[in-house]
């Protein structure tokens, strides 16, 4: 069947797209992970642009966490884990030997599901970062830092008469943004959330899902979720993980809308296994 | 197509083509009665047609509120949201298609001399066209076929053809026998009402190789 057809996007592919947009942030080439012997990714690569927020699906196991903590070197943590292939960070390969991963974490940022506050006050858990790693001379720019950040995660107005209260006596919600503003506090310049909604309720959930729509743009944004509604509400990329394979990667409406890939629509209509 | 996880979501779906279908089958039957109705001057066949037309009225009803559930309720992605929106404007346009047969029926009683006309002779064969159009369409959309669907939209321009020639041979009519202006008015709707069947015929074509492929045909004029 010869016919022509117009694309629900108007017919650009990501392929097409690249020359016109500014170089990646993330570049990963042929990125395989294992565990032991078990392969958890198999030769997965992509690109993740600062102007998109770009979203990572798949059903349980299909490796988009496993894929997400390679791009912060966090499977280093795990000693059976091993990762081949590239990944550079503004063409920087991020596993090369002389790269400072503590330095890597400041620029590579992470929100987990379980918001993680230290147990000390709102204050020194923004502060915490920005004190180890330098960035402020004196109490001054620090109360500045700590004050932008927790305006950028939306939580100002709520917190700024109690500085010093827990952080942990905050909503779930509130933490959540609380992390938010800790990954902000050290300028990183991309933030990984490995499914930062998925403890929280709907309205705590809509706060962040605004959130990161205001924060694109000024960090390049990676956001793993089981809800694929989340991730067509607030990616403009999306990857689709299956078995450790990139199935698809995309614009998000395409994948939503019209997948190419009949993998990628079974999974997102339902029809899966 | 492979089955939903959850059943009862490719069960909605089951019932909201057999919705259509039924539908779909309402609006063939009243095009044809009404063209019968039309020519041969039944007038009590003609009211069969208009009185039927609520029922298509309530099954579209039907439809959108069994569609803004489906959304609302299943949020559903793909394919599965090409289809109801799919079916949603499908249910629409075969409803308004049921209006069109409807309009031309109540013309049955107003048509006098009939046997003067020479266009009542053509206006059947157009309705034919027309017809198999709707009948052609329904049958892509059951099979969620776009090579039928895109077939039914080449046949629009026949309809168009026969409307050009009746027009230009009732005009001609007029100016010859003015005294038959207003019965030669009545049925240069009617042929307007089966070229809007055949326009409509059409966009349900669209949105059958919409649903199954997500993308408009192009290369056919619309």
């Amino acid at each position: 069947m010869v016919m022509e057809q117009t694309d629900l996007a108007g017919g650009k592919s990501l392929e097409a797209e690249a020359d016109a947009t500014s170089a990646p942030k993330i570049s990963a080439k042929g990125v395989s992970v294992f565990y032991g012997d078990k392969k958890a990714i198999d030769d997965v690569s992509i690109n993740v642009h600062t102007e998109h927020v770009t979203a990572f699906i798949g059903p349980s196991g299909c490796g988009k966490s496993t894929f997400l903590r390679t791009l912060n070197r966090m499977n280093d943590t795990i000693p059976s884990a091993r990762v081949e292939g590239t990944i550079e960070l503004d063409g920087e390969d991020i596993y090369h030997s002389g790269m400072d991963v503590v330095q890597l974490r400041a620029r590579v940022g992470m929100v987990f599901q379980k918001p993680n506050p230290f147990p000390k006050s709102i204050y020194e858990n923004i502060a915490y970062g920005p004190r180890i790693h330098g960035l402020a001379q004196g109490k001054n720019e620090l109360d500045q830092i700590v004050e932008r950040s927790l305006h950028r995660a939306g939580l100002w107005e709520e917190v700024k008469d109690r500085l010093e209260d827990s952080g942990t006596a905050l909503s779930g919600g509130q933490q959540q943004r609380l992390c938010i503003a800790r990954a902000i506090a050290v300028d990183p310049e991309v933030i990984l959330m490995d499914e930062p909604c998925s403890a929280l309720d709907p309205i705590a959930t809509a706060k962040i899902e605004e959130l990161i729509d205001e924060l694109r743009g000024r960090y390049a944004i990676v956001i793993v979720t089981h809800s694929m509604q989340q991730a067509a509400r607030v990616s403009q990329r999306t990857a689709f993980f299956h078995l450790g394979n990139l199935v698809e990667y995309g614009h998000t409406s395409d994948i939503f809308t019209n997948p190419r890939e009949k993998k990628t629509q079974d999974y997102i209509t339902g029809r899966y296994g | 197509m492979a089955e939903h996880t959850v059943k009862a979501f490719d069960e909605d779906i089951t019932r909201l083509r057999g919705l259509i279908a039924e539908l779909g089958g309402l609006a063939e039957l009243a095009i044809q009665q009404s063209l019968e109705a039309i020519v041969t001057g039944d007038e009590e066949l003609a009211r069969e047609v208009v009185e039927r037309d609520p029922k298509m009225d309530a099954l579209e009803a039907e439809v959108d509120a069994m569609a803004v559930r489906m959304l609302a309720l299943r949020a559903p992605m793909a394919d599965d949201l090409r289809e109801i929106i799919a079916a949603l404007k499908i249910a629409g346009v075969v409803e308004r298609i049921g209006d069109y047969a409807k309009n031309i029926a109540k013309r049955t009683g107003r048509i006098e001399g009939r046997a003067r006309f020479e266009p009542l002779t053509l206006l059947p064969a157009m309705g034919e066209v027309a017809a198999e159009m709707v009948h052609d369409v329904l049958t892509a959309y059951a099979a969620r076929d776009p090579i039928v669907a895109r077939e039914v939209i080449e046949r629009d321009a026949k309809v168009d053809a026969f409307y050009d020639s009746i027009f230009r041979n009732l005009v001609s009519h007029m100016v010859e026998n003015p005294a038959t202006i207003s019965s030669a008015a009545q049925l240069l709707f009617v042929a307007r009402n089966i070229e809007r069947i055949g326009d409509h015929a059409t966009n349900v074509a669209e949105m059958v190789h919409f649903a199954a492929l997500g993308s408009y045909p192009t290369d056919v004029e619309r």
